[in-house]
């Protein structure tokens, strides 16, 4: 799968996807889901919770193991993907685009400049 | 990923060149996973899977006196086996915890021994520490001998071409010697998948071209190389107890539930005194099984609760694609929370989530 060009990413392997409005979309990246294999259950954060950027914001579950979920921006959970609640699989097949994570409003532009972009991002997961 | 202080089985290169994903297990880089757990999951329910368990360790006993000897050491019967028969047995400590759980095969005039890759080392250990005068003749063949699974309702009419005998006539707990493509193996109908199926007990010289030629003759017809991530819920699902999760030097085989195999009839052995005094007191906690409501799966050492109280902690946890996607779980728990039909809360990351005492096995093959 190849590496969308447009997002910035985390060294945690989150992807963000902020809008024009302050509006921030929030995935794990393909790298990510490989490693953690068939992933069987995802705790999302609560609607309305702030968040500090790089915390610890819920888990991710595969059949083997828990891990820790993490968000890539500050600001207030908008909304959360509830699809993943029926198949978390979507996780594994569509992580850049259906299987998306959570929402983050009220996010500034500035902490984009904290984040990796693509051509960081492939050179972080190649080592 | 390969670090330097592991053992490499005699199937590394072809776990790497299979995409596996490595991971220590037992002092050896095993893998995990190769496609994924669950596609491979789904191949030993449905076809057939191939493991490498060359990790186990693998012990030859040989004198007289070997049954008499073991018959001492372990819970089951021994000496009562017939020629090629496989038996589960467990070797126990003087308070009744299990040292390992085994399997011993009674070859034609000598013994194969198959434990834990963990407890290899501490095993052999407690075996040459017996030893006495009984005559026995102790030989490893950990790392050296190879052993590789084949399981899953096509697996004997995969195998069948290559060996030269009849495997419909091996019964389920019973072994052969015979050739694999031509390669001499010890062929035991065993295994941890709760499928039908066949282990392969080879030269590891011989093990790579064994493993390749199996999977390059019947990869069309569906036969996957499988991890022991795939294996530990197989085994999970069939009711099968994992050494260090339902059984460990603390919790007794009584606890376990695996009274069936132990026979206090015979005059002595070691744990006898102390697993016939928990039976009687009844008192003990024991493992059940659990079917949790909810996606979040159980983990192993999560609490569990009988209305506000703890009575005890998951032992094992997995979702379980053969029974409906549920997760299922192993507990410890007190005895008045063991009863069939229970119901417990598994407390999960700070909130408590609904589980029901139930029978195992979770899942039985269809005949």
């Amino acid at each position: 799968m190849s590496l969308p060009q447009h997002l910035s990413y985390s060294k945690d392997h989150e992807w963000v996807d902020l809008g024009d409005d302050g509006v921030a979309t929030v995935g794990i990246t393909d790298y990510a889901q490989n490693s953690l294999g068939d992933i069987v259950f995802v705790e999302l954060p609560k609607v309305g919770t702030t968040v500090a950027q790089h915390s610890n914001v819920g888990v991710i579950e595969s059949v083997k193991a828990v891990s820790d979920l993490f968000t890539p921006v500050a600001g207030v959970i908008l909304e959360v993907n509830g699809k993943l609640d029926a198949d978390s699989s979507i996780l594994n097949r569509e992580p850049y685009t259906d299987g998306w994570l959570f929402k983050v409003k009220d996010v500034s532009s500035d902490q984009l400049d904290t984040l990796l972009d693509a051509a960081a991002y492939e050179k972080l997961t190649a080592e | 990923m390969t670090d330097a202080t592991l053992k490499q089985t005699a199937l590394h290169d072809d776990h790497v060149a299979l995409g596996g994903r490595l991971v220590p297990f037992g002092g050896f880089a095993m893998p995990v996973q190769y496609a994924g757990i669950l596609k491979e999951h789904d191949a030993v329910r449905n076809r057939a899977g191939l493991f490498d368990l060359s990790h186990m360790g693998q012990f030859i006993l040989e004198g007289e006196n070997v049954a008499q000897w073991a018959d001492g050491l372990t819970i089951n019967a021994v000496e009562t086996m017939k020629p090629l028969q496989a038996r589960y047995n467990i070797f126990c400590n003087a308070s009744g915890g299990a040292h390992d759980d085994v399997i011993f095969y009674k070859l034609d005039g000598r013994w194969l021994l198959v434990v834990n890759a963990s407890n290899a080392d501490k095993m052999w250990a407690h075996l040459n520490a017996h030893l006495g005068d009984s005559g026995v003749k102790l030989t490893s063949l950990h790392g050296k001998n190879a052993l590789i699974a084949i399981q899953g309702p096509k697996a004997l009419a995969m195998l069948q071409p290559h060996v030269d005998i009849d495997l419909n006539a091996v019964k389920y707990y019973f072994c052969s010697e015979a050739t694999v493509y031509g390669k001499k193996a010890v062929l035991a109908r065993t295994g941890y998948t709760g499928e039908d199926g066949f282990e392969l007990f080879v030269d590891g010289a011989d093990a790579s071209e064994i493993w390749s030629a199996l999977l390059n003759d019947h990869a069309a017809e569906g036969l996957e190389p499988c991890g022991l991530g795939a294996r530990d819920v197989l085994r999970l699902e069939a009711g099968m107890p994992l050494y260090g999760h339902e059984m460990t030097e603390e919790i007794t085989p009584v606890q376990a539930g695996l009274n069936w195999a132990l026979k206090l009839a015979k005059p002595a052995f070691i744990g006898k005194e102390a697993l016939a005094a928990q039976i009687e007191a009844d008192a003990y906690a024991r493992i059940v099984g659990l079917v949790m409501e909810g996606r979040a799966p159980a983990r192993e050492g999560y609490k569990v609760f009988l209305g506000g109280r703890q009575v005890g902690e998951v032992r094992s946890g997995s979702m379980a694609p053969s029974c409906g996607g549920k997760n299922i779980a192993t507990a410890l728990v007190e005895k008045d929370a063991a009863t069939l039909g229970t119901a417990l809360e598994v407390e999960i990351r700070g909130a408590r989530h609904a589980a029901t005492v139930t029978a195992q096995p979770f899942y039985k093959r269809p005949k």
